[in-house]
């Protein structure tokens, strides 16, 4: 058998999703010793790099940095990028499978975890997703409004998606001028009313999952005072064990830092940022009008399950909190793929070690695998991706090896490519996307910003020359 | 870190025993899945119990030849400690290791989800500061001065 991986016939592998998973993945791909294989790497959004773009914060320009090592990727000559192609609309995953050795899905967690209280919907109650999509400026979400004459806002979670809402919030018009924010974002901001910010928390602060930096970041706002309830920061005595007994000197650190900032007075800034623990939201209250009008509050404590893992039980105790504008940030999750098989109960698809299994016999699937969030669900770092991804490369090499891909009837990169642009014919190349990322930085520079954000995909086409409509 | 991102991973299954299976059976399923322990499970599929290959050791030295027929009941480790699928990775891991568990039996209302040996929880939490290395080291140092880059 001439199994796939040489320079005459390389191994073709297909990666859904543009995102630092696809990219380690791919890099992991390309450093195999002795293997040939050509990547074509799709992206529902014009752009790459996945949630680097769409998701890290803007005033995180640093974190945003890693991209120069996913250009390094692409710019291996084996490497194509095919662009706004959303694979299940304009080409399915049959197709895929018709054209590729090898597909991996890394699609990520698309959507957010619902709160699952009565009220979750009204007016003004929002997946805090959805504001960092939109103030990213990702196409699909540019449109979005949001109510910032509102004067108070709770926050629901305290990760770091919470965190970065409440800091896009409290900045001053001029520190989020610094940054490749989108436009439409900086100026509904500028106008923004909010001057109470509310972070909520349904465990302790030993527990919060923010990191000690983005803690310290917050104290240091321009124009926003951070400040915590003091007996909320104080440690029960199941914290205080579970402390002593782990030695865990950086959340020894935070809650210092959380105590700290419960002692802070108000410096009289325009803003003011509470951070609140031990509470869980049980309603949204409705203001009258269908409308967000507060948060009623259940007051929580803390008990250990059998493993020591310290949990919120509410303890009866209410507390309504009047805001106008709710954002919940509890958890991502992810979309199933038509045709691939989902994991319902963990939001992920199905897979063992990133081979995907056949939903029946629960066997792998041949020549499919998956990695990232989509594949364990949304936790870690960018960095957390890489030893994953490494994971289910080595599973594609285990499989190669013992002749397990799929055997496509059309191996051919011009074939995938001619069918892919008669199907969008506003595919976007890497090159291409190259080309905006001068055209963003060039005009970042005329404003002393990092970037300006290109949020229409009709600019975008505009800006290549490729100005007719789009389909 | 929640351990459902564990167990997200693993598929589905879980290999388990009922308690009035011979050892005999269960070591057959220890040896096919190339695992160390068996969840034993009533006939409503709740944990009752677990079977590991020191249970099965200790009981050899003890019994020698009658052990292969004796019922997985006779043999099992009752009183469990179970996961749920919310605990956080650090603790699971700090209370594995302290009370010397290898295999942590995860239950949702009360059914069997999943479980996860020490071995898991060791590359998710490798997994974890690795990730959190590289992402540090690139922020302070950037992309050429890696050595992992260069290799």
């Amino acid at each position: 058998m001439n199994r796939p991986g040489t320079a005459r016939a390389p191994l073709r592998v297909a990666i859904v999703g543009a995102g630092p998973t696809g990219y380690y993945a791919a890099d992991a791909l390309f450093r195999q010793p002795g293997l040939v294989v050509e990547i074509d790497m799709y992206d529902r959004v014009p752009t790459p790099y996945g949630l680097v773009r769409a998701g890290v914060a803007p005033d995180h320009q640093k974190i945003k940095s890693v991209t120069a090592s996913f250009d390094k990727v692409a710019a291996n000559p084996r490497f194509r990028f095919f662009g706004c192609v959303d694979v299940g609309r304009h080409v399915t995953v049959d197709e895929l499978r018709a054209h590729y050795h090898m597909v991996l899905y890394t699609t990520g967690a698309q959507t957010d975890r619902r709160m699952g209280i009565p009220g979750e919907d009204l007016r003004n109650s929002h997946p805090a997703t959805e504001f960092v999509a939109w103030y990213n400026g990702h196409p699909d979400y540019r449109n979005l409004t949001f109510d910032l004459s509102q004067e108070r806002a709770a926050i629901v979670g305290v990760g770091n998606v919470a965190v970065d809402v409440a800091r896009i919030l409290c900045r001053t018009p001029e520190e989020l001028a610094a940054t490749d924010i989108a436009d439409h974002a900086l100026e509904a901001l500028r106008a923004s009313r909010v001057r109470e910010v509310y972070l909520l928390g349904r465990r302790g602060p030993a527990q919060a999952a923010f990191t000690n930096p983005e803690l310290k970041e917050l104290g240091e706002l321009a124009d926003a005072d951070v400040l915590a309830v003091p007996e909320e920061v104080e440690l029960d005595d199941l914290s205080c064990a579970a402390l002593e007994r782990s030695g865990d000197r950086a959340t020894q650190k935070k809650v210092e830092l959380l105590q700290a900032y419960a002692r802070r007075r108000p410096a009289a800034k325009r803003r003011r940022l509470i951070l609140r623990f031990l509470v869980s939201p049980v309603e949204v209250l409705d203001d009258g009008t269908g409308a967000v009008g507060g948060v009623r509050l259940v007051r929580t404590k803390l008990y250990a399950t059998d493993t020591g893992t310290l949990q919120p039980k509410p303890t009866g105790e209410f507390d309504d909190l009047p805001v106008g504008l709710v954002f919940r940030s509890v958890g991502y999750r992810g979309v199933p793929l038509a045709g691939v098989p989902f994991n319902e109960q963990w939001g992920v698809i199905l897979n063992e070690k990133g081979r995907v299994l056949d939903l029946e016999r629960k066997e792998p699937v041949v020549g499919e695998y998956t990695a990232g969030w989509i594949k364990r669900g949304p936790t870690g770092v960018i960095g957390t991706n890489k030893p994953d991804a490494a994971e289910t490369v080595a599973c594609m090499m285990e499989d190669l090896a013992q002749d397990r891909y799929l055997r496509p009837a059309s191996a051919s990169r011009d074939a995938v490519e001619r069918l892919v642009r008669q199907r969008q014919p506003h595919c976007l190349s890497y090159a291409d996307w190259l080309r905006l990322d001068e055209v963003e930085v060039a005009r970042g520079r005329e404003a002393g910003r990092p970037r300006v954000k290109f949020t229409r995909i009709d600019d975008m086409l505009a800006a290549l020359g490729r100005g007719e409509r789009r389909e | 870190m929640m351990i459902s991102s564990l167990l997200a991973r693993k598929g589905v299954r879980v290999v388990t025993v009922q308690p009035d299976q011979p050892i005999r059976q269960a070591l057959a399923l220890l040896a096919e899945h190339n695992i160390g322990a068996l969840v034993v499970v009533d006939p409503g599929a709740r944990p009752i119990g677990i079977l590991s290959e020191r249970d099965i050791v200790r009981a050899a030295v003890r019994d020698e030849q009658a052990i292969f027929d004796r019922p997985v009941s006779a043999l099992m480790t009752r009183n469990v400690i179970v996961g749920v699928p919310q605990d956080d990775l650090a603790s699971v891991g700090a209370t594995m290791t302290e009370k010397r568990i290898r295999h942590l039996p995860v239950v949702e209302q009360g059914r069997l989800v999943g479980i996860i040996s020490i071995g898991d929880v060791m590359k998710a939490q490798r997994d974890q500061y690795q990730g959190e290395v590289d992402t540090l080291q690139f922020q302070l140092i950037g992309e050429q001065d890696r050595p992992a880059a260069r290799a």
